[in-house]
């Protein structure tokens, strides 16, 4: 009897929890995972003529044989990184500074100042920096005007102009989760550090940074896909000079019209960063669920 | 002369803003006492340690610590060590990493360290815990590990802010005792705050009665509880009946106050500490429950001027064992008062509504000269 009705109870329960589940399942399916098993599909065959496709490896084939596409898959990944790192050895100063050192409004004011370069669109921002940086544009200019420089100077297309760009775009992800979770330690611990005899590095190093683990992971995770994926920012700042993976892709799919190879590329990416974040989680020994809850 | 004390605050002054937290406190711990501060929540108890700490910088005065003033000394690099009020334990590191962790910011050889930190463990009564997890403690042993933290690096003086404030009741009693004998047997000064009255009683070799950022009083517990100098420690330590009134003149070398409330009480001029009275003074009057005696109705002794004569009516038994107690209403003025009942059991029978003599001598009733407008003073609230 007790058993019956446990059960029934329990898959009452089942069923309610799958019914407030099915729109995020929903979800899932048709726009996660439905359109990367097409994109699978597709780039696992070979157009022989008109309509006609078969079963072939050769998109990917092509891909590991053509320097090009190899070099600029692994530069896009070695820039990631790199720009992931700068965002979380300036973010990180930041964060502390928001959570720990300031009060009330000040606090306020200085999180805000974070989040307003986001208030427009990613595509007007980087035309900002567009208008600073050309060899027309505002610091040229200015430059000139103090007598420092003899002509026109060009700081856009090269790689520094894209690492700013990308680190600028970025700082935010990397300040919300930081700031929270430095926010979440508790204040006394900082100072039992310092009772005990630590100085700030010592502090920093021993309970600071291992309190802040779960938000540097989930901050870096964000930052590292968002710059991997980023099109506009090492477009508009890199211009044909950077060589970007996104770039390739498009390239494939609008400009060649070749989705076959497209989507080989897109399933590439998607490879990539999956391995970089595993990798990164092993090594900082931080789990997916720590990082997210 | 000053090196014979551990600790010594001269002239303390704290100010956030216009706000004073720690208002001119003066202190002198001599080496290896128990030393408490003892006051309701929001005086600058805690403000205070953190200056001793160095984690804030007094406005004005100064601190000497092995008689040597270290103002402008930061924390790391002071002798003292505090026990924080959640205790803050480090979660990211083990039980020995934590006790450890003073020693490895010292630079000791990793052999020194693993036996001090065993030593250590030992000596606060958890010997085999080094390898559990801060969240694998319980709220005693949290404490003891907190504690250990600290007398791992041999302080000049611990510093402990309420450190039993988040425990259960009887943990509270039993690690009273257990930080009172661990006090003695390492003879580390100790700086305790609290807002238990019967912790900084039962523990401390001095007690000084903090209130609004001042010192009232500093002494023993046992003078604090008998000798009460000013009328906010009368009201907070120990329990008392209070009354209001006004003195009214010497008689038979009794002085004379007429309460608010009706009637007289007597007192010894000696109890009074301000002897200059002018008759009109306002007073505050404090007795003792333990120093009321009972009688059954008409049996009790009559007024004298040498003895106090009352009479009430039961309103509430509050049974607890040996220190239960009765509150009754006075029948004539119908004031409450808080007697004890005697240990003998002789009233056990008592009942709501049976009326009681009480009497108690001149000797037991404190006087104070009362300079604020009547019912100003809200002390009375940490009775209990
Ligand atoms: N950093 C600060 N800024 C402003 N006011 C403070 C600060 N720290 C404490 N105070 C005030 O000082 C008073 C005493 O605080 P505290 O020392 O923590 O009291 P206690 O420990 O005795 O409960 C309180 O009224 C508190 O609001
Ligand atoms: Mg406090």
């Amino acid at each position: 009897m007790k058993n019956a009705s446990g059960s029934v109870a329990g898959g009452g329960l089942k069923l309610g929890v799958l019914l407030m589940a099915t729109p995020l399942l929903l979800w899932l399916l048709l726009l996660v995972i439905l359109p990367h098993l097409d994109l699978l599909m597709v780039s696992l065959r070979e157009r022989i003529s008109y309509g006609k496709y078969a079963f072939s490896f050769t998109n990917y084939i092509e891909f590991f044989t053509e320097p090009l596409y190899w070099n600029t898959y692994v530069r896009t990944a070695t820039m990631s990184i790199l720009a992931t790192a700068l965002t979380l050895v300036i973010g990180f100063p930041i964060s502390y500074y928001i959570a720990k050192v300031m009060r009330g409004r000040g606090k306020s004011v200085l999180f805000l100042m974070c989040l307003i370069p986001f208030w427009v669109s990613e595509l007007v921002r980087t035309f900002g920096w567009m208008i600073l940086l050309r060899e027309s544009g505002v610091i040229s200019h200015f430059l000139q005007w103090a007598g420092l420089v003899d002509g026109p100077v060009e700081m856009l297309y090269n790689d520094v102009t894209i690492m700013v760009g990308l680190v600028y775009t970025s700082m935010l992800f990397m300040v919300v989760p930081l700031v929270s979770v430095l926010d979440s330690l508790d204040d006394s611990l900082i100072e039992a550090g310092y009772d005990l005899g630590g100085n700030a590095f010592t502090v920093t190093r021993d309970i600071v940074i291992p309190h802040a683990m779960p938000g540097i992971a989930s901050g870096c995770i964000v930052v590292f896909m968002l710059t991997l994926g980023n099109y506009l920012t090492p477009n508009l700042l890199g211009g044909k000079s950077s060589l970007w993976f996104t770039e390739q892709i498009y390239t494939q799919f609008i400009t060649r019209f070749n989705w076959e190879s497209g989507s080989a590329f897109g399933f590439l990416l998607l490879v990539l960063s999956s391995l970089i974040v595993w990798l990164g989680l092993k090594l900082s020994r931080q789990t997916l669920s720590d990082t997210v809850g | 002369m000053a090196d014979q004390f551990d600790l010594e605050c001269r002239d303390v002054v704290k100010k956030f803003g216009q706000f004073t937290a720690v208002d001119q406190v003066s202190l002198t711990i001599p080496q290896g006492s128990f030393f408490s501060i003892l006051g309701p929540s929001g005086c600058g108890k805690t403000t205070l340690l953190r200056m001793l700490a160095g984690f804030i910088e007094p406005t004005a005065g100064d601190i000497l610590i092995k008689g040597k003033s270290v103002l402008g000394v930061a924390p790391n690099r002071r002798p003292v060590n505090m026990v924080f009020q959640h205790l803050a334990l480090f979660p990211m590191m083990n039980v020995a990493q934590n006790v450890a962790y003073g020693l490895r910011r010292r630079g000791v050889g990793r052999a020194t360290i693993d036996k001090k930190v065993a030593e250590t463990l030992a000596r606060v009564g958890l010997p085999d815990s080094g390898q559990k997890q801060i969240s694998q403690l319980s709220g005693g042993q949290k404490q003891r590990i907190a504690i250990a933290r600290c007398l791992v690096l041999e302080p000049a003086v611990l510093l402990l802010d309420e450190p039993l404030g988040a425990l259960d009741l009887k943990l509270r009693e039993h690690m009273k005792v257990e930080l009172k004998q661990l006090q003695h047997e390492i003879g580390t000064t100790f700086v305790y705050i609290t807002h238990d009255q019967s912790e900084a009683l039962v523990m401390s070799d001095q007690v000084a009665v903090m209130n609004a950022g001042r010192f009232e009083q500093v002494g023993t517990p046992q003078e604090l509880y008998y000798q009460p100098d000013t009328p906010f420690v009368a009201g907070f330590v120990g329990e008392s009946n209070r009354w209001q009134g006004t003195f009214e003149t010497v008689a038979d070398g009794k002085a004379i106050i007429r309460l608010d409330s009706g009637g007289v009480i007597y007192t010894d001029p000696t109890q009074v500490t301000n002897p200059d009275l002018v008759a009109g003074q306002r007073m505050d009057v404090f007795v003792r429950p333990e120093a009321i005696t009972i009688a059954a109705k008409g049996q009790g002794p009559v007024a004298t001027s040498g003895l106090n004569a009352m009479q009430g009516r039961v309103e509430n038994l509050l049974f607890n064992g040996a220190a239960s107690s009765v509150q009754l209403r006075e029948t004539t003025t119908g004031h409450e008062m808080n007697v004890a009942l005697p240990q003998t059991g002789a009233f056990a029978g008592l009942r709501n509504g049976d009326e009681l003599d009480l009497s108690w001598s001149a000797g037991q009733t404190k006087c104070f000269p009362n300079t604020k407008p009547a019912q100003a003073d809200a002390s009375g609230e940490a009775v209990a």
